[in-house]
């Protein structure tokens, strides 16, 4: 499972922990998942943060550059529902209201163990 | 009247009657009929150059058609050689030029009569036979080559500065041609290279080198070796496509004819070892070029420049083999000789094939879309597939990587010079290893240079509203093109056909035996250790391919592809001008090599007349000048130019003075004549 | 019979050998990495992925992975991993060797320029730079090897060396191994030169010029990876340390053969798995002094084969 992490307009807190669920102590790597440069090489985009006007479209087309079968996993408070952010004039939307999401990780931020859960979901191991 | 003569004699015949044709016929035939000529005359050279590398030889002497000295032709295998490339590279211009001098308005009576002369006295000179033919279809070559290159000049300033750069820079070459055949023959019964061969045994080493020396400055200068290769870059790119593909496939070859000839065939500078040191010059020479050009066509953006600068590193890298051939056979070695000889022609031969492959290719470019410049280009594929195959199969020839052409010359060449080591003592030691850096460094920049004229000049998306609306050329040029192609394929597939008739020619010119035999699909070398099979290696390729292609349709997916927008990072839409360019793609190697290319660069800021802190308009313009044509010639023209001034100051205009010039030189002489008597 | 446990040994073991390498490195860092079959999962998911076709791109995007694939299977077929007879011998000379790995990269450069994105074109003039820079020590060492054989064939090399260990030992020997080092490092895209695992664009050579490629082609192109890397690594261990590998065509023998050359292999990524943990990739520009020195390396080993033979 290749994962491609998106920021599409977060704080870094989500982050942050999403390093450490790949670092030394979380290791989600043993589980078969790893970060990969290009939405093309991934199987599935792993999206932070409020969705921003200016990231809307470029998360809709990084989403359309990922090849078949994909999925979305979106990632702390804000991805879910803006979190702290909703109603802010630079805010479009959540993840949701601009691709399709298939798991969510609550938390502002999610703890690196409820990453690691989520990629396990994702790779079946 | 042999096969030979036959067929040399038709050439020439049809050749002349061709330029005939081409002043009398009416416009729209005019290019039809001189191209089928010259096609023509081209097949029967190729047929009387073959005959004589398989042994036939011809002879022809015509005592009344100069005065004092008469002609003397003469088709030995060396000159079959040379012959059998030109008349091929003139097939396929010949049918090239069909469609596109009447694209390019070159329908002319001057151009389309002057072509068949040029092509026919690229055959003479091989086959000249004593020191006045040979200058005489020299000089010949050389003015109607100048007539050709000059042909677009009024539609184009340039081109009247490269005719007049191409013009002085030949006949230099020439005269120091004249002078050292002149001082050879001077100590020979007559002119006749039969003579000179009796007479060289008796030259003193400091006459013989200076013969060699004078003759290798001409033909150095002719085959585009540096620091005589400035007439290169600049005639070709100014000079009409099929034009540039003679020059550059089948006349710059002449020049290392020349060397050859006078070298190892009237001097005998392979059999004594006081001329150790001609051949070392000539490897030495060889090799830089090949890196200069080479580097200069890896920075390079203007497409026939490129090319120009390609040809000055292929002919070093024949001049590298026939260097080494001659030090192993002034230090005993001769079957090693015979094998870097054997490498040299056959990159010759190759050469030929590739360079015409790729210049007709350029000049299909050139016709259909205006554009020169690498940068301006791209996105052909769409609009001309034809040639960009052509293109793409000139440049894998070009680059030395299997299955091209190239590399099994290039393999040859290595071949003779790692097996050179312990053959001629500590001289070579030092300047074996130094040969093989050379030439793989050549490779290496070949390869980057050809992959970023292929890739950048036809690949990917246009750069320019001409790029994007290039449409495929007529008939006649594909044809010439494919032609050519095939040469290429045939030559990087199955070498093994061409292999012995070219390495007994070259063990011949140094005095030894065949130096590669082949042994169903392989080379095998003889007296070392070494075998290739590049027909074996070409189907291990295509045999790996169709494995690799079953490999996916059994093992992947079956759902179709998806159309997608190219992956941008998301923000777009993606513009021609932020696709690489030739410029940015040759910057990391001209950083390496700045010492070397020393690029000059020119930033002019603009601002706002409001305030000085905000920038209006930014100007940024970089030139790769030709580094030895500014520390060499530069100072030289200066010089020239100052002297000039000098010498105005002798001629003021007075009528007393002029008669006092002549009055003191003829009492001068007389005072001469009377103290010497 | 030769050729076909060759091919197979490579195409299936080198995306072990890959896994390998990165449990290594996990292991170093202080994780426990995904296992050394990770990359043939990975492989497996890419093949069910479906194929992308992005606007713009010709017929080079398309094959390039294909000629990549096809170039490495011709040197794991033609080179002596396993035994030393072959029925490619006339293919298996040194020079032809370098010369088909080199034309998998400019394919893959190629498919770089004709993406026309930014990255592509970047990938592709690094990788070019590299290549070029990379040749001139490259033929060096492989002259310096074969001034004691007399021949440029790599069957005659391995069975020389056979024949004469002491010759490993020599200065030329070890001189030409340390310059082969390096230039392995360059060709594979090893860290100093390149990092496999970056994510920053700028410091990409590789990398950038496989960013387009999805699904099949891109599994293609890792496998191809991994293949050049193995390839290159049993060369080392081949001209170096031929010992094990089968002179006759008995099955004992091989058999042998091919647990030495796996053993070989696998040490040898282990010795670069580890370099790799404690390196810093070097800035583009340093990489040229780097290939500079190396090719001194391999002048000196060509000078110490005549002034010590």
């Amino acid at each position: 499972m290749q994962i491609r992490h998106v920021d599409a307009g977060s704080c870094n807190g989500c982050e942050v922990e999403i390093g450490a669920a790949f670092g030394p102590v979380y290791d989600a790597e043993r589980y078969g998942a790893r970060l990969v440069a290009s939405p093309r090489h991934a199987d599935a985009l792993l999206v932070t943060g409020v969705v921003t006007r200016n990231m809307a479209a470029p998360l809709r087309r990084t989403f359309e550059a990922v090849p078949d079968p994909k999925l979305v996993v979106a990632v702390g408070d804000c991805a879910r529902n803006c979190g702290v952010f909703a109603g802010a004039y630079g805010v479009a939307g959540a993840v949701r209201d601009v691709v399709p999401v298939d798991l969510e990780v609550p938390g502002c931020p999610p703890r690196p163990e409820a990453i690691v859960d989520a990629v396990r979901k994702l790779t079946g191991r | 009247m042999n096969l030979v003569l036959g067929a040399l004699l038709t050439a020439l015949a049809v050749g002349a009657l061709s330029a005939v044709a081409g002043l009398f016929l009416p416009r729209d035939v005019r290019p039809a009929v001189v191209g089928v000529g010259v096609a023509v005359s081209g097949a029967s050279a190729v047929v009387a150059g073959a005959a004589a590398m398989t042994g036939q030889a011809a002879a022809l002497v015509l005592p009344d058609l100069l005065p004092l000295a008469g002609v003397l032709v003469t088709v030995d295998a060396l000159g079959g050689v040379f012959l059998a490339v030109t008349g091929g590279v003139a097939v396929a211009v010949g049918i090239y030029g069909i469609g596109y001098c009447r694209q390019h308005g070159l329908d002319a009576r001057g151009v389309q009569a002057v072509l068949p002369l040029f092509v026919a006295a690229m055959m003479l000179v091989p086959v000249a036979a004593s020191v006045g033919t040979f200058l005489l279809c020299w000089e010949l070559m050389a003015l109607t080559s100048l007539l050709l290159v000059i042909a677009e000049h009024r539609s184009r300033p340039a081109v009247a500065q490269a005719g007049r750069w191409y013009a002085v820079m030949t006949h230099l070459g020439m005269v120091a041609i004249l002078i050292g055949l002149l001082v050879f023959a001077a100590h020979a019964v007559d002119g006749s290279f039969a003579a000179l061969r009796l007479a060289a045994p008796g030259l003193s080493p400091a006459v013989a080198g200076l013969v060699f020396v004078a003759t290798g400055i001409g033909f150095g200068s002719k085959a585009g070796i540096v620091p005589l290769h400035a007439w290169l870059p600049r005639a070709h790119p100014e000079a009409p496509s099929n034009v540039s593909a003679l020059m550059s496939a089948a006349m710059v070859n002449l020049g290392v004819y020349g060397i050859v000839r006078v070298g190892f065939d009237l001097l005998g500078g392979a059999r004594d070892g006081a001329a150790g040191w001609w051949w070392l010059l000539v490897l030495g020479l060889g090799a830089v070029s090949a890196i200069y050009g080479i580097l200069q066509a890896a920075i390079g953006t203007n497409l026939k420049r490129l090319l120009g600068y390609s040809t000055t590193e292929n002919m070093g890298l024949v001049l590298v083999g026939v260097g080494a051939a001659g030090m192993f056979a002034t230090s005993g070695d001769v079957t090693l000789a015979g094998l870097a000889m054997a490498a040299a022609l056959l990159h010759l031969v190759n050469h030929a094939a590739f360079k015409t492959l790729l210049f007709q290719s350029a000049g299909s470019v050139l016709a259909a879309t205006g554009r020169r410049d690498l940068d301006d280009l791209g996105g052909l594929r769409a609009g001309m597939p034809g040639t960009t195959a052509a293109f793409g199969l000139g440049a894998l020839a070009a680059s030395a990587l299997p299955p091209g052409a190239a590399f099994v010359s290039e393999w040859l060449l290595l071949q003779a010079l790692i097996h050179g080591l312990p053959a001629a003592g500590v001289s070579a030691a030092i300047v074996m290893p130094l040969a093989v850096a050379a030439v793989a460094l050549t490779a290496g920049l070949a390869v980057a240079t050809f992959v970023k004229a292929f890739g950048i000049g036809f690949l990917a998306r246009p750069r320019s509203p001409q790029a994007e609306h290039a449409t495929e050329s007529p008939a006649s040029m594909l044809a010439g093109m494919g032609i050519a192609a095939a040469a290429c394929i045939g030559l990087a597939v199955l070498p093994t056909l061409v292999l012995p008739t070219i390495g007994a020619v070259a063990g011949a010119s140094v005095g030894a035996t065949d130096p590669v035999q082949i042994d169903g699909m392989t080379i095998r070398l003889v007296g070392v250790a070494g075998a290739l099979s590049p027909l074996m290696l070409t189907i291990a390729l295509v045999v790996g391919l169709v494995a690799a292609l079953a490999g996916v349709r059994v093992l992947a997916t079956r759902r179709a592809a998806r159309a997608a927008r190219l992956w941008d990072c998301g923000a777009g839409p993606l513009s021609a001008r932020m696709e690489y360019t030739a410029t940015s793609f040759a910057e990391p190697l001209q950083r390496v090599f700045d010492d070397v290319v020393r690029a000059e660069q020119d930033v002019d800021v603009t601002h706002h007349d409001e305030s000085r802190y905000l920038v209006q308009l930014v100007e940024y313009r970089r030139r790769v000048p030709d580094r030895i044509e500014r520390k060499l010639y530069e100072p030289v023209l200066a010089v020239m130019a100052a002297w000039g001034r000098a010498g105005r100051r002798l001629a003021p205009g007075s009528v007393h003075r002029y008669l006092g010039y002549g009055f003191y030189a003829l009492c001068g002489l007389l005072i001469v004549l009377v103290v010497t008597r | 019979m030769g050729i076909l446990l060759q091919l197979l040994i490579v195409v299936g073991l080198s995306p072990l050998l890959t896994g390998m390498m990165r449990q290594i490195r996990a292991r170093l860092e202080g994780r426990a990495g995904a296992g050394i079959g990770q990359p043939w999962r990975d492989l497996r998911k890419l093949m069910r992925k479906r194929p992308i076709a992005p606007h713009g791109t010709t017929e080079v995007f398309r094959i390039a992975p294909l000629v990549l694939v096809a170039t490495c299977l011709v040197v794991a077929a033609a080179a002596p991993f396993v035994t030393t007879a072959s029925v490619l011998d006339p293919v298996a000379d040194l020079f032809a060797v370098v010369a088909l790995l080199t034309l998998g990269t400019v394919a893959l450069a190629l498919a770089g320029i004709d993406t026309g994105t930014a990255f592509g074109g970047m990938g592709a003039s690094r990788e070019a730079t590299i290549i070029a820079l990379v040749e001139p020590t490259l033929l060096v060492a492989i002259f310096a090897l074969s001034v004691p054989v007399g021949s440029t064939n790599l069957g005659a090399i391995v069975t020389s060396t056979l024949n004469d260990p002491a010759q490993v030992f020599s200065p030329v020997s070890l001189l030409a191994a340390v310059a082969l080092i390096v230039v392995i490092v360059a060709e594979t895209g090893r860290l100093p030169v390149d990092n496999p695992s970056t994510h920053l664009e700028l410091t990409m050579v590789h990398e950038a010029m496989v960013l387009e490629y999805s699904g099949p082609d891109l599994a293609m192109v890792e496998l191809a990876s991994s293949m050049r890397l193995t390839v290159f690594l049993g060369l080392l261990a081949n001209l170096f340390l031929p010992w094990g590998i089968a002179t006759t065509g008995q099955p004992l023998l091989v058999a042998a053969a091919v647990l030495a050359f796996v053993v070989k292999v696998a040490l040898l990524g282990a010795c670069l798995a580890v370099g790799e943990v404690f390196l810093a990739k070097l800035r583009l520009f340093r990489v040229p002094e780097l290939l500079a020195g190396s090719f001194v390396l391999g002048l000196l080993a060509v000078g110490a084969s005549f002034f010590l033979a």
